[in-house]
């Protein structure tokens, strides 16, 4: 079941939340709202689920006009940032909750909900963590168990707020390809906000780049990290070394994007070290081209830094490799 | 040379002054008054003590007391909680006003409030005449000495719910709502139990107000003996015929009860509490 979203607005007094939104997010895709903050992608995804109405345009559910429908009864299955799990319940009942709630005539029977737990707590793997309260789990723990609850009411769509925001790194990246393993296992058609590219990336089948209550581009990671459509998304996606070039236009291209040379090179343009630092297996160099111009950074391998015996004030060669050109019209 | 702090120094300091400093105060507020009370009641023996606390007619008043502070707590528990909700959850004209009219039974004093109450529930009273139409006697019965309880103990639970109301996150209704909770589904289930400690300690406040409670309660009580004569007015009574010890035993088995019923109440929350740490 395909989810549009079609001209979609919202105001918060003057300030313009999502101006004229509209998107088709694909069945059984995971997708991602990846944008700064404020760009409105939380607003959006908050809209979709109906814990927020648009000032204008439609949510559909497949062919169904679900914009006036109350969350209750949209089907989807929320996970928020903090998680929102119910303080005072152990994990097995905050994961039962959305089934002991349902009208008596369409609720499952005790064992019936007893076995979807179970299973549920299988799925996220904390099958031995039913009756803890979460207060006593970490936080990797707790976003598992919400998203165990929110999978309970079998969603016809599942939203996750920056679902990994909260989170250390390490538990943050683990639990990033773990809930892409479970969208492979499960292929409910799902939605995730996040702020942080890699993320977007790594995870997502599709990502919708916002920015200022529009959305600037929407594809495969592929397509929108080699083609970014915009300045916007360029620089957003990554650092850009930016280039005038006659008629106005402007040359992008990214830190890796360079080869690097210790001596004179057909092509290549001079600069000096400002400074060098190793990150990782990655050397990144902070270089002011000698024909003037803005500094550059460039990245190269850690190796091939230190052959080059990079220092600060030593002069090297650079050629880009790949850019992207915009018309100055486009930079606005 | 450089000498490193002790490693057994606590991150916050000052324990051991500010657990002086509360041990010192509360006696002298608190314990000290009534370890006096203790003593004083000592000046009778056994079967004296006894024949004082345990006549007929003081019995009545611990009954009449207990029972109607109890019951009145517990009205208050229930419109207390609603009061608090719609402060909370609902902008409308004049809220602030509601918001400042809730204190008002802290600061009136309480003859004051006793005075009106009985002249609006006295049978030739406002409220009091519909009530005798329909059989019900209000002013000086028990039922009088409740309204006087619950006027005075209704800004406990109003003001021990409505903060944590205030900090409860708009989220945990909203994944409720999500999940295919009703609204009253997701009152009872997720709400209400985040709520119920503050309102447990709402009411025993309300109840402890309304044990000690004196002055609003002998204008609407009437004070007849055996029937709405409350502890306070017994002891007072006893002071007013120079019977200190008398007066005093009375109130020692009153703080007891009070004493262990208040213990029990904060078990019974540290035990809900605890279940959710």
């Amino acid at each position: 079941m395909n989810i549009e979203v079609r001209n979609i607005e919202k105001r918060y007094g003057s300030f313009t939340a999502l101006g004229d939104v509209s998107h088709v997010f694909e069945s059984g895709k995971l997708s991602a709202l990846l944008g700064p903050s404020g760009s409105g992608k939380t607003t959006l995804l908050r809209i979709i689920a109906g814990l927020e109405n648009a000032d204008q345009g439609q949510v559909l559910f497949g062919c169904e006009d679900a914009s006036h429908r109350h969350a209750r009864y949209r089907g989807v299955g929320f996970v928020f940032q903090h998680y929102a799990l119910f303080r005072h319940m152990t994990v097995f009942e905050n994961i039962a909750f959305g089934l002991r709630v349902k009208a008596r005539s369409q609720r499952p029977s005790r064992s019936e909900i007893r076995k979807k737990v179970e299973r549920l707590l299988k799925l996220v793997q904390l099958d031995w963590l039913g009756g803890r309260m979460p207060s006593e789990l970490p936080g990797g723990q707790r976003q598992r168990v919400a998203l165990a609850r929110a999978l309970a009411v079998e969603p016809r769509l599942l939203l996750l707020d920056e679902p990994f925001g909260a989170l250390d790194a390490n538990v943050r990246s683990e639990l990033r390809q773990w809930l892409r393993r479970l969208h492979d296992e499960i292929h409910v058609t799902s939605i995730f906000v996040t702020h942080d590219v890699e993320e977007a990336l790594e995870v997502s089948d599709q990502v919708v780049v916002m920015n200022a209550g529009k959305i600037e581009q929407s594809g495969s990671p592929d397509e929108v990290y080699d083609h970014p459509a915009s300045p916007f998304v360029y620089r957003f996606l990554g650092h850009a070394n930016i280039f005038q070039v006659a008629g106005g236009s402007s040359l992008y291209v990214r830190p890796h994007d360079f080869d690097v040379f210790g001596e004179h090179f057909p092509g290549a343009i001079a600069a000096q070290v400002l400074g060098c630092r190793s990150v990782g297996a990655i050397g990144r160099i902070d270089l002011q081209p000698n024909n003037g111009g803005d500094p550059l950074q460039v990245e190269t391998d850690k190796n091939s830094m230190r052959s080059m015996q990079v220092v600060e004030g030593k002069t090297l060669y650079i050629r880009p490799r790949a850019s992207k050109q915009y018309t100055a019209a486009a930079e606005i | 040379m450089f000498r490193f702090p002790s490693c057994r120094r606590k991150v916050i300091p000052g324990f051991g002054l500010s657990l002086g400093f509360t041990l010192f105060y509360l006696g002298l507020i608190v314990i000290i008054p009534l370890a006096a009370t203790f003593l004083k009641s000592a000046e009778l023996d056994w079967s004296e003590f006894r024949a004082t606390v345990g006549s007929p007619r003081v019995m009545a008043s611990y009954r009449l007391s207990f029972g109607a502070s109890l019951a009145a707590a517990l009205v208050n528990g229930v419109f207390g909680f609603l009061t608090a909700w719609v402060l909370v959850r609902y902008s409308f004209p004049g809220r602030r006003i509601v918001d400042a009219l809730v204190d008002l039974p802290f600061a009136l004093p309480t003859a004051v409030a006793g005075i009106a109450l009985t002249t609006i529930y006295a049978e030739t009273g406002w409220m009091g005449q519909w009530m005798k139409e329909v059989g019900i006697k209000a002013a000086f019965s028990p039922l009088g000495i409740m309204i006087a309880l619950i006027f005075v103990g209704l800004p406990f639970v109003v003001r021990t719910i409505q903060p944590v109301l205030e900090d409860l996150d708009a989220e945990l209704e909203e994944v409720a709502a999500s999940l295919g909770a009703s609204r009253f589904k997701t009152i009872t289930k997720v709400v209400f139990p985040s709520v119920f400690p503050a309102l447990i300690t709402g009411i025993a406040l309300a109840f402890a107000r309304g044990v000690g409670e004196y002055g609003s309660v002998v204008f609407i009580s009437g004070n007849m003996p055996m029937k709405t004569e409350i502890t306070p007015l017994l002891i007072i009574t006893k002071l007013e015929q120079y019977d200190t010890a008398g007066a005093t035993a009375i109130a020692v088995v009153m703080l007891v009860i009070s004493f262990v019923l208040l213990l029990l109440i904060n078990l019974l929350q540290a035990g809900y509490a605890g279940r959710r740490a």
